[in-house]
């Protein structure tokens, strides 16, 4: 509901990344959501991200479903083409999408009701299918655009502004994805800018079905003291297991951090993970491992945030298929149409 | 060894090909294969015949039948009674011979006595199970080539070219030699049984024939599936469903085939089995979305689940191919028969004011060319393209015309902008109607750094593609859709009309056409005069409307209860029940020349004792 024009102006010493464009180009429509809604820093961040690994807007794809989260892709990346679908049914869209055309970045925008409840079947299936993309979903623990529902992602015992608590288990979308077979899973925090923003390069330069769970807190409906996805409760249990610094491939690698306390992971277009092992000796190579700890932290009333699993010897969706690098939209009748001689052949075949 | 005469009755049924040929078989048991093999080696000999299977929703051990009309003048619709029956399921032998015409034939398993159980049929009986057990060891070749050996015996009894027979053998087990000798040797034994033990050839019978000469054999989803290797898609995702599921096989084993390139040995193709038909269309609206040509397969439950989709591409202007195999609805209704019963919920699938372009092929054909030519609509007219097939035109074989392309032919990709294009234009608006036609301009994501880029969305809308809550806005977006589609005629595929001028007429489309010519040629016998017309796409044509304008009478022939077609007729054309009479047929077999044809004269004569009263 973008009534209010949003100025277009911005300071001439606005900082500039390799490809010219200042993080204004990389903006979207002014926001509609809530003063303070978590998902307004979660646009911030993309925003952040996608400016400084220098990705050009046109080469990044938005799709999302429906809810207050998947309204966002509306406010960033106004150059990317975006695609608002129906709820519940984002990763089809991504999914159809990402088959046309392998060369884009795909983000893709949900919720937790869109992911965790009407979607729950699509989104289990896009992490078997593998699809190249990030895959971020919005987790407030209720339903904001119907005005305050519990949502599948709340905890059990966590209440809502009108004091509604959840009696059921909820949904942990984490586990959920590295079970399932993704291969980058992250959690992370909408107040955490820090910590977002590699992990959503990280996320972006990972050839794979990358996710993020972003506990993204709902100010209007679902702030309270006594709910777990409010701030207070999320700043208060938020536990690090593995804080990453992201480093794109045009640049330079220059370690921030002491050697032999961090790891490299080298992703596949060349960008770096500077990993710093801050929970003992977390491996997020390890799946069970990481399942383990998870859980553990779940278990303590925490919540396990940083890059939680990766495993980088996964092929996407095209690998596994088989298909030619051109991008499907760019083949013409000349490519695929076989013509009226084999078409003669296989009559015969009929006759 | 002395011959069994089986002319015991008096009656035998005569005719050089002109016969009704069913087979009642266990399913799971082989017989399809061997039952396809009478078909074809039949329409080898150049004789026209029309195959229908009528098998159960189930894996093994139900009933199944195959059902072979033979008709040299053509008329390929089902014909009710038989002329030959085999009865070689016992579950259903009692039911199966009382549906023999009088004079008719039964073959049957001897090996097993039989209570003679009409006197006015012609029994002929071939021990199947001993002839098998004494020449073949392995328990599998026992009954399978039982199958086998009654098609050896029917070659006898109808004068099936025995050559041509053994060459299909041949042909079928190409590579697998060792199977052809067991094969040829279990049809001799038939062949020879019969021969031996009956006159033969029985007084029906084939004759080589030029009429399917040059005529091809195929199902309809076999030609869809082509089709759409043909019209260029490469992202196929569905859900298996019975009657569709053949559709996304035959598009697999043709790409298999011919889109792979030659260079690196990779796929121009893409498909997924998807978790559900939900995600199924909306992987193909993704993938369509985003450019790519692609198409969902699937039948009335699948149908049903999409709906919320196709009412996004509706409204968002993507473009997106349906295949709808249509089976007996509601709900689960009889997957495994057709019908023609989901024309209303196609045509305005989803919530709110939609309407969908259909397509209605009646061969396979047509199957092919509209499977290859929804995408160059669905593009040009950037909506759904829904093609109604149902399960009698995509799962049976048909003889038709062989399938055509030319190569002169350039895919429609409709209005897309490149890069190129884009630099020219001051202002991008996905849904400005800039050429009045109501078709606006569409880009590809990444098709240019700063220009094109637009929001995707299934809320209301401006021309900018922005969201929007006025009234005023979002009933511009409806009125300019239904320009759209005003202006979608001069893609769709006309009716075709033979019109005499006669004063009443018929009315059909889908698998309803290879019944008509009968239907009209009975009539005519009987001095009953009709036009007719096939309808081949919705919305319709102004010539549809003529055509019922222009006769004091039109039967609207549709196979379901609820007289989809008609009440489409009423709603578009303005035309009223007092002019149109509706024919309906629902069992979930596909109609017959006979039923129709009784239909009217029973109409007919109401009307005339409504008169005279």
């Amino acid at each position: 509901m973008s009534y209010i024009v949003k100025p277009r102006f911005h300071h001439p010493g606005l900082q500039k990344n390799d490809l010219g464009y200042t993080r204004r180009d990389y903006e979207g429509t002014l926001t509609t959501l809530c003063g303070g809604c978590g998902h307004d820093s979660i646009s911030a961040a993309i925003i952040h991200a996608v400016h400084d690994m220098s990705l050009a807007p046109h080469q990044v794809a938005k799709v999302s479903g429906i809810g207050c989260s998947s309204k966002i892709p509306a406010y960033f990346l106004e150059r990317s083409h975006g695609f608002n679908s129906v709820h519940g049914r984002m990763p089809s869209i991504a999914t159809g999408a990402n088959l046309a055309n392998r060369e884009l970045y795909y983000i893709g925008i949900s919720g937790d009701g869109d992911t965790a409840s009407i979607g729950l079947g699509q989104f289990c299936h896009i992490v078997r299918r593998r699809i190249n993309m990030l895959y971020m979903v919005a987790n407030n623990g209720t339903y904001g655009l119907t005005k305050g529902q519990l949502s599948a992602t709340a905890d059990p015992g966590s209440k809502t502004k009108f004091g509604e608590e959840s009696q059921y288990d909820n949904i942990d979308l984490v586990s959920l994805a590295i079970d399932l077979g993704a291969s980058f899973v992250a959690r992370s925090f909408s107040g955490d800018k820090e910590q977002l923003v590699p992990l959503i390069q990280a996320g972006l330069s990972h050839r794979g079905f990358a996710f993020i769970d972003v506990i993204s807190p709902c100010v209007t409906f679902n702030n309270t003291p006594f709910s777990t996805h409010g701030y207070k409760n999320t700043w208060e249990n938020n536990v690090v297991l593995s804080e990453i610094d992201f480093v794109p491939m045009r640049k330079e690698i220059t370690a921030r951090y002491s050697a032999g306390k961090e790891k490299e992971i080298t992703l596949h277009d060349g960008s770096v993970i500077h990993l710093h092992k801050t929970s003992g000796d977390y491996d997020p190579y390890d799946r069970e491992n990481a399942l383990y700890h998870v859980n553990e932290y779940k278990k303590q009333g925490k919540i396990a945030t940083g890059l939680l699993y990766i495993n980088q010897s996964q092929s996407d969706l095209h690998e596994l298929n088989d298909t030619v690098d051109k991008p499907f939209n760019r083949l013409n009748e000349h490519d695929l149409c076989p013509g009226g001689d084999v078409l003669q052949d296989i009559n015969e075949t009929f006759m | 060894m002395s011959k069994r005469k089986s002319a015991k009755t008096s009656k035998r049924l005569s005719g050089v090909n002109n016969f009704v040929v069913k087979f009642a078989n266990v399913n799971g048991s082989g017989s399809a294969s061997a039952n396809n093999l009478f078909a074809k080696s039949i329409f080898r000999m150049g004789i026209p015949v029309s195959p229908h299977n009528i098998f159960p929703s189930n894996i093994q051990g139900l009933p199944t039948w195959y059902e072979v009309r033979i008709n040299d003048k053509g008329y390929l619709g089902r014909r009710d009674g038989v002329d030959l029956m085999v009865a070689v399921n016992e579950q259903t032998i009692v039911r199966d011979i009382e549906s023999v015409l009088p004079g008719g034939y039964v073959l049957y398993d001897s090996s097993k006595a039989l209570r003679p159980l009409r006197k006015d049929v012609n029994f002929l009986p071939i021990p199947l199970k001993e002839i098998c057990l004494r020449e073949f060891e392995h328990p599998g070749q026992r009954q399978l080539f039982q199958n086998i050996v009654y098609v050896g015996a029917l070659a006898a009894f109808l004068s099936i070219d025995f050559e041509v027979l053994t060459n299909m053998v041949s042909q079928q087990f190409r590579g697998k030699e060792k199977l052809i000798l067991p094969n040829v040797h279990a049809l001799e034994l038939g062949y020879h049984y019969a021969n031996d033990n009956f006159d033969c050839p029985l007084p029906i019978r084939l004759k080589p024939s030029r009429k399917a000469k040059g005529k091809i054999l195929m199902d309809g989803n076999t030609a869809i599936g082509l089709g759409c290797v043909y019209g260029g898609a490469t992202v196929a995702s569905w859900y298996p469903l019975t009657p569709s599921t053949s559709v996304v096989d035959a598009y697999g084993k043709f790409c298999k085939r011919m889109r792979i390139d030659p260079g690196t040995g990779k796929r121009k193709f893409s498909i997924v089995q998807a978790e559900d038909e939900l995600a199924a269309i909306g992987i193909a609206i993704g993938a369509s979305w985003n450019g790519a040509r692609a198409f969902t397969a699937s039948s009335g439950p699948g149908v049903s689940l999409m709906q919320e989709f196709l009412g996004l591409a509706y409204f968002a202007e993507v473009p997106v191919v349906l295949f709808n195999i249509q089976r007996v609805g509601p709900s689960t209704g009889m997957p495994t028969r057709t019908q023609q019963g989901d024309l209303l919920t196609c045509a305005f699938a989803s919530h709110g004011d939609t309407r969908h372009i259909l397509l209605f092929p009646s061969t396979p054909k047509e199957c092919f060319e509209f499977a290859a030519s929804s995408f160059d609509i669905a593009d040009r007219l950037q909506t759904p393209v829904i093609v109604m097939s149902d399960l009698e035109l995509g799962m049976n074989d048909h003889v038709c015309d062989p399938l055509e392309w030319d190569d002169a032919r350039k895919y429609d990709r409709g209005k897309v902008l490149s890069a190129e294009a884009l630099e020219e234009i001051e202002k991008y608006g996905r849904y400005a109607d800039v050429d009045g036609d109501g078709i606006p301009w569409r880009t590809y994501p990444g098709a240019h750094p700063e220009k094109g880029s637009y929001f995707t969305r299934g809320s209301s809308h401006d021309a900018m593609a922005a969201y929007t809550e006025d009234g005023n806005v979002y009933a511009e977006v409806m009125d300019r859709l239904a320009k759209k589609f005003a202006g979608s005629l001069k893609y769709l595929p006309q009716p075709e009309i033979e019109s005499e001028g006669n004063k009443r007429g018929m009315i059909y489309f889908g698998t309803t056409a290879s019944a008509i010519p009968e239907v009209h040629d009975k009539l005519a016998k009987r001095g009953i005069m009709l036009d007719t017309m096939r309808i081949r796409s919705f919305p319709f044509h102004e010539e549809v409307t003529r055509f019922i304008d222009e006769h004091e009478l039109v039967y609207v022939i549709e196979q379901n209860r609820d007289a989809q077609l008609k009440s489409l007729l009423k709603i578009e054309c303005n035309a009223t029940d007092e002019k149109m009479h509706s024919i309906l047929s629902y069992s979930g077999v596909v109609t017959s020349a006979d039923c129709i044809e009784s239909a009217i004269l029973e109409d007919l004569s109401e009307m005339s004792k409504l008169a005279s009263a």
